[in-house]
């Protein structure tokens, strides 16, 4: 393997780990509030096709984020009113948002199978790009790129230093405490399913128009999962979901460079491997009780009701 | 003449299936400390969150130095001046105190001038807190200074203050005190909800008595006696708990020896080698300030935390520390927790089913298979033998009161004959029938030679029915007393974490 | 805001069977409108979807075929979903369950025994416990999420399949296509309706049937786990077992979809192949609630499912329309039986009444 190589493969897997960024990111957001929004598979392929469809017919790849975006945030908002207004079991919802977002996508991208796009194309930076091997590594890459590491810092901003972020997290703490002290709690939550929704849709959008610019059914793959698994790995710090996005982002690029190696083993174990390795992480993490009970917003999950507490 | 700081005019707020206040009527005079009075449910909680703009009331007037109000959030209760202090703390654990206070101010705060400003006025009222420490590891007796501090911030004229005594030890009642009555003095009103009759009679200067949602009474509580003031809240004679003597002959049944617990919560309490010796038919009492172990030493010994060593707990002789709840129950120990609904009773289910919780090896059932019919049988004969009141054995449990969950709770281990029984807060949050209905059956079980361990939060209580009392604090039991010879001051010392100079202890009653 | 929610005094035991009553016709309503605007006579869409598939005998045992799994799947989901244990892993459950039972057939590659078929259904059963045993295994011992582990597991299930089908289970003169061969008859469930395809494992799912339904009724082991998922803390205090409850939970489950694989590769099938089922691990979670974790609940919410499966395939054929189209209904099925769900609870009431 020689130096091109290596950087080949961190390339890759900063690109790989994309989409999981802006995905787990936005259902920390969601999390830290106190929902459990299990529908972030559903809510990124609808993303994905509903991105492609509107790039395809309009021309317009930034035209498709946008629609991803939206089409996530409708998503949610299906959820946050199913979930919030009407306070059903968030697992429950949550499973049949996916469902319902894997069946959609399928309807919806049937005419959209074969049709080829062009894709969001990297950022030529002046000076910076043809940097050797500096210029490759840190300055070739498109604009999600850019923003998805744009994402973390504003959003470590605002959970840990602003009022927002305060209050936020004061309402996945305690929503009775919250709600005694005049915060709405509902509104606050839906506008961090909302976010959610629009983070896991550009997400979805970041496959299907940049990462590989087609659509397939059942694109995602279950990134939507090891997004809902990193958030947990992360134990709801942004920092580790953004280490855990592209150890995953790793592990997706190995299997294809552990074949160029020529090392004989049959394409599907190397497939596995990014399913196995969540497990793994998983166990590893949730081991200790203790880290968990301390990390996790202490209402993830539970309905809230005004009149009832 | 000043007009009164806040006036309630007919307010009235109903529920689904209940009245909680029905044309209430208030006033409350500038520097004035008004107590609340009323049993639980009379509707005190209801009436005070509509002044605090959490509940809106359907009918009736509020007024607010002699301007009528609309009081439609907290965020605008708090502009007009008033603060709350909330019975179940409106904190976040795992924020810091300037955090939880910042929450509750409206204006974006700068953090470092609020950390200071916390630590003066909490200076100048002799309520030190450390401004930087994380809510969780702050004891009861300071996060209520949180809460406290949190309201004095903003300056309020009228200072809602809900059961604040019920989680402090009698000398930091009387700091507390101390502070209210500066308060007073510098014009701002307190209204003070409490159920105890003894602490209103000392600090208030008026008091408005609420029943099933109406005003009952009105007083002047430095007047009136305990007694006259609990008739008025309860609207009868109350009877007076029956005393059958201690007996201090019977048999070891319950033994705790040595027993050390990490706390597997993080922010719980760990225990520190406790000794404990229960005897038959007598009542021994555990007092303390919550959150100083008395959860982590209840799991213990009921078993829903075993311990990996089975020497620490000894029923009737026998090594149980390993055992769980289920195979302690077959040795004869029963356990009603505090928590009524989601630990001793399901919720969501049936009184019949809920029989089934702790009794379905009592007959309930037949290898494997549930008896329905016996399991309904146990149910109604239940309910009748305690008075619970409900629709039937297949009303839900959480469709009954407090009080009447409590009876069945209660009731269900009974019937189902302990030798041993640990009950915890016997009567918070039952109505005062209720409450001596269950004491009086307590005291009563005495003479079936039951040994009994009562931990409460409520002094009054161990006192009216214990024969022995110790003190848990920081996850260390103190030894026993005698109750006759124990008084109110030195139980107050010992759950403060301060030492008797001269140990009260019953040399018959060593361990 | 028109309405608000106020929680009923106690939950109306009559919205409990009326709100899924109420979401099927919200799912026909908002079908009725999606026809529409997709410029098809709603009418028409109605009887290609719901009566074309099912008049006559055939398309019944076709409704029985696909009806026969699901209810099957979701009577082993309801036993953990009761408890709360989120097993959403059927699918892969599904999928190593046929693999074992395959493995069987092939093994016996035309052999006559009569004990080629009960040994499939004894490995199908035991390959979806195993499969299911790695989430109970983990929860128990690592307290590790349940839902996501389950879930990894049916991408982990379908890999393996996709390499046995391409690999060392391929048909020798399958022209290369990813499939096993063809199963030898005593490898076959036998047929049960002249004229259908409705196989024998109809009377498997019928039996779980009844066995669940005692169990749900009468055990006392159903009860601790139900206390388990209603209140667990009621369930600690009670000494009820825990790692138990997640354990049948997530076995029977496991044991259930194990099953169903092996009645798809020895029923309609007939041989392994890819894809395996049309989501029915997925479609079953759905079926379980709509049933109301209850067998007969269940029983009836598998023919409406079965229905939309069979109504989508109808659909591509009479009116050009993408089969995806069921699963939309599907997911919608839930989504409104989740959102009428609120009125056992609480009950709707005009704002400008309750002002009065």
């Amino acid at each position: 393997m020689n130096a091109d190589t290596v950087i080949l493969i961190l390339v890759a897997t900063i690109t790989a780990g994309v989409p999981l960024i802006f995905a787990a990111l936005g259902e920390l957001v969601v999390e830290k509030s106190g929902v459990l929004n299990l529908g972030v598979e559903g809510m990124m392929i609808v993303g994905a096709i509903s991105g492609f469809m509107v790039a395809a017919e309009s021309g317009q790849l930034w035209l498709g984020v946008l629609a991803g975006a939206g089409a996530g945030m409708l998503m949610a908002l299906i959820f946050a009113f199913i979930t919030l207004t009407l306070m059903a079991n968030q697992v429950a919802t949550g499973l049949a948002l996916t469902i319902f977002g894997i069946g959609l996508s399928a309807y919806m991208g049937q005419a959209y199978s074969s049709v080829a796009l062009e894709g969001i194309k990297s950022l030529h930076i002046p000076l910076l790009s043809d940097l050797p091997v500096l210029g490759q590594l840190l300055f070739s890459y498109d604009p999600l790129v850019y923003l998805a590491l744009l994402l973390f810092p504003l959003l470590v901003w605002f959970l840990y230093h602003s009022r927002g972020g305060l209050v936020l997290r004061a309402i996945g703490e305690s929503p009775t405490s919250a709600h005694a002290l005049g915060y709405s709690v509902i509104r606050i939550r839906y506008q961090a399913v909302l976010f959610g929704g629009a983070m896991a849709g550009i997400g979805g959008a970041y496959l299907s128009l940049a990462y590989t610019p087609l659509w397939a059914e059942g694109m995602t793959a279950g990134r939507g999962w090891i997004a809902l698994a990193l958030v947990v790995f992360a134990t709801w710090r942004p920092g580790r979901v953004l280490l855990g996005a592209f150890l995953f982002g790793g592990v997706t690029i190995a299997q294809f460079h552990v074949q160029g190696l020529g090392v004989d083993i049959p394409s599907q174990f190397l497939s596995m491997l990014p399913y196995l390795a969540t497990i793994a992480v998983l166990v590893l993490i949730s081991r200790n009780a203790k880290t968990i009970r301390l990390n996790a917003p202490a209402s993830l999950g539970q309905a809230f009701h005004r009149e009832v507490h | 003449m000043t007009a009164p700081r806040l006036e309630l005019r007919g307010i009235s707020k109903y529920y689904p299936s209940v009245i909680a206040n029905e044309a209430i009527n208030l006033t409350v005079m500038p520097g004035e400390i008004h107590a609340l009075l009323g049993e639980n449910g009379a509707g005190k909680s209801t009436l005070m969150k509509a002044v605090y703009g959490v509940v809106k009331p359907d009918k009736g007037e509020i007024l607010w130095n002699g301007e009528p109000v609309n009081i439609h959030s907290p965020a605008q209760a708090r502009k007009l001046g008033i603060g709350m202090v909330f019975q179940h703390f409106s904190l976040f654990d795992t924020l810091s105190v300037t955090q939880n206070i910042a929450l509750a101010m409206d204006a974006k705060q700068n953090m470092k001038a609020l950390a200071q400003q916390i630590e003066e006025v909490s200076e100048s009222y002799g309520l030190p807190l450390n401004p930087h420490r994380l809510v969780h590891d702050l004891s009861v007796g300071e996060r209520q200074r949180v809460e406290i501090v949190r309201c004095l911030l903003q300056n309020p004229q009228l200072l809602i203050m809900d059961e604040p005594t019920s989680v402090l030890t009698p000398q930091a009642v009387r700091k507390l005190f101390e502070t209210l009555r500066r308060l007073s003095d510098e014009g701002c009103s307190i209204l003070y909800i409490s159920h105890k009759l003894e602490e209103i009679r000392e600090l208030c200067h008026k008091a408005t008595v609420l029943r099933m949602g109406r005003v009952s009474g009105e007083a002047d509580p430095r007047r009136e006696t305990a007694k006259s003031l609990a008739e008025m809240m309860v609207g009868r004679e109350l009877p007076v708990c029956e005393h059958a003597p201690a007996r201090t002959d019977g048999a070891e049944r319950l033994v705790v020896k040595q027993l050390s617990r990490v706390s597997e919560d993080p922010f719980g309490t760990d225990l520190h080698d406790i000794n404990l010796s229960l005897r038959a038919g007598e009542i021994f009492g555990i007092a303390g300030v919550s959150g100083n172990g008395q959860q982590e030493l209840l799991y213990a010994l009921s078993g829903e935390k075993p311990s990996p060593h089975a020497n620490d707990i000894l029923i009737k002789g026998q090594s149980v520390g390993r055992l769980n709840p289920a195979q302690r129950r077959k040795l004869g120990l029963r356990f009603v927790p505090e928590e009524r609904l989601g630990r001793g009773a399901v919720p969501a289910m049936s009184l019949a089913y809920n029989a089934l919780l702790t009794g379905h090896e009592d007959g309930m059932s037949n290898t494997g298979f549930i008896s329905h019919k016996r399991m309904r049988d146990f149910s109604r004969h239940c309910i009748e033998r305690f008075s619970v009141k409900c629709s039937g054995d297949h009303a839900e449990a959480k469709s009954l009161s407090g009080g009447n969950v409590q009876k069945y709770i209660v009731g269900r281990e009974l019937l189902l004959k302990p030798d041993v029984l640990i009950i915890a807060q016997p009567t918070w949050g039952v109505d005062v029938g209720a409450a001596s209905f269950i004491r009086q059956t307590l005291v009563n079980l005495r003479k079936d030679h039951v040994a009994i361990l009562v931990v409460s939060e409520e002094l009054d209580e161990l006192f009216e029915i214990c024969d022995r009392i110790a003190v848990i604090h920081h996850g260390k039991l103190s030894p026993p007393m005698n109750a006759r010879s124990t008084t109110l001051e030195d139980i107050g010392i010992l759950m403060g974490g301060g030492s008797l100079v001269e140990q009260t202890e019953d040399t018959d009653h060593a361990i | 805001m028109l309405f608000k929610l106020q929680p009923r005094p106690q939950p109306s035991q009559r919205m409990v069977w009326l709100s899924p009553l109420l979401a099927i016709a919200l799912m026909l309503l908002v079908g009725m409108v999606i026809f529409t605007l997709l410029g098809q006579s709603p009418l028409k869409a109605f009887h290609a979807f719901f009566i074309e598939p099912i008049n006559d005998m055939y398309g019944l045992g076709e409704l029985l075929i696909k009806a026969s799994p699901l209810a099957l799947i979701a009577l082993g989901l309801s036993v953990g979903f009761r408890a709360n244990v989120w097993n959403i892993g059927a699918e892969g459950q599904l999928t190593i369950g046929a693999i074992a039972a395959g493995g069987v057939a092939l093994w016996f590659y035309e052999s006559e025994s009569i004990w080629v078929l009960p040994l499939m259904l004894m490995a199908g059963a035991l390959g979806g416990m195993l499969w299911a045993a790695i989430p109970a295994l983990l929860r128990t011992r690592f307290h590790t999420s349940e839902i996501l582990v389950s879930l990894m597991l049916v991408y982990v299930a379908q890999l393996l399949l996709s390499w046995l089908v391409h690999g060392p289970w391929r048909d020798p003169d399958g022209f290369g296509f990813p499939q096993s061969r063809q199963f030898t008859e005593s490898a076959l469930l036998p047929v049960m309706l002249e004229g259908t395809r409705t196989h024998a494992g109809i009377w498997l799912t019928l039996i779980a049937l009844v066995m669940v339904f005692v169990f749900m009724r009468w055990s006392v082991v159903a009860f601790q786990m139900r206390v388990a998922g209603l209140a667990p803390r009621a369930a600690d205090y009670a000494g009820f077992n825990a790692k138990r409850t997640i354990w049948i939970g997530l076995l029977t489950g496991g044991a259930a979809a194990g099953i169903a694989g092996m009645n798809e590769i020895a029923g309609p099938i007939g041989q392994l192949s890819m894809p395996l089922s049309p989501g029915y691990g997925f479609a079953a979670i759905i079926v379980a609630f709509v049933g109301r974790l209850h067998p007969i609940g269940i029983l009836l919410a598998s023919l409406l499912m079965a229905l939309l499966y069979l109504g989508g395939e109808s659909a591509q054929m009479q009116l050009a329309l993408p089969a995806a189209v069921s699963g939309v209904f599907q997911g919608l099925l839930l989504f409104f039986l989740l959102a009428t769900d609120v009125l056992i609870h609480f009950r709707l009431t005009p704002t400008w009444r309750s002002k009065a």
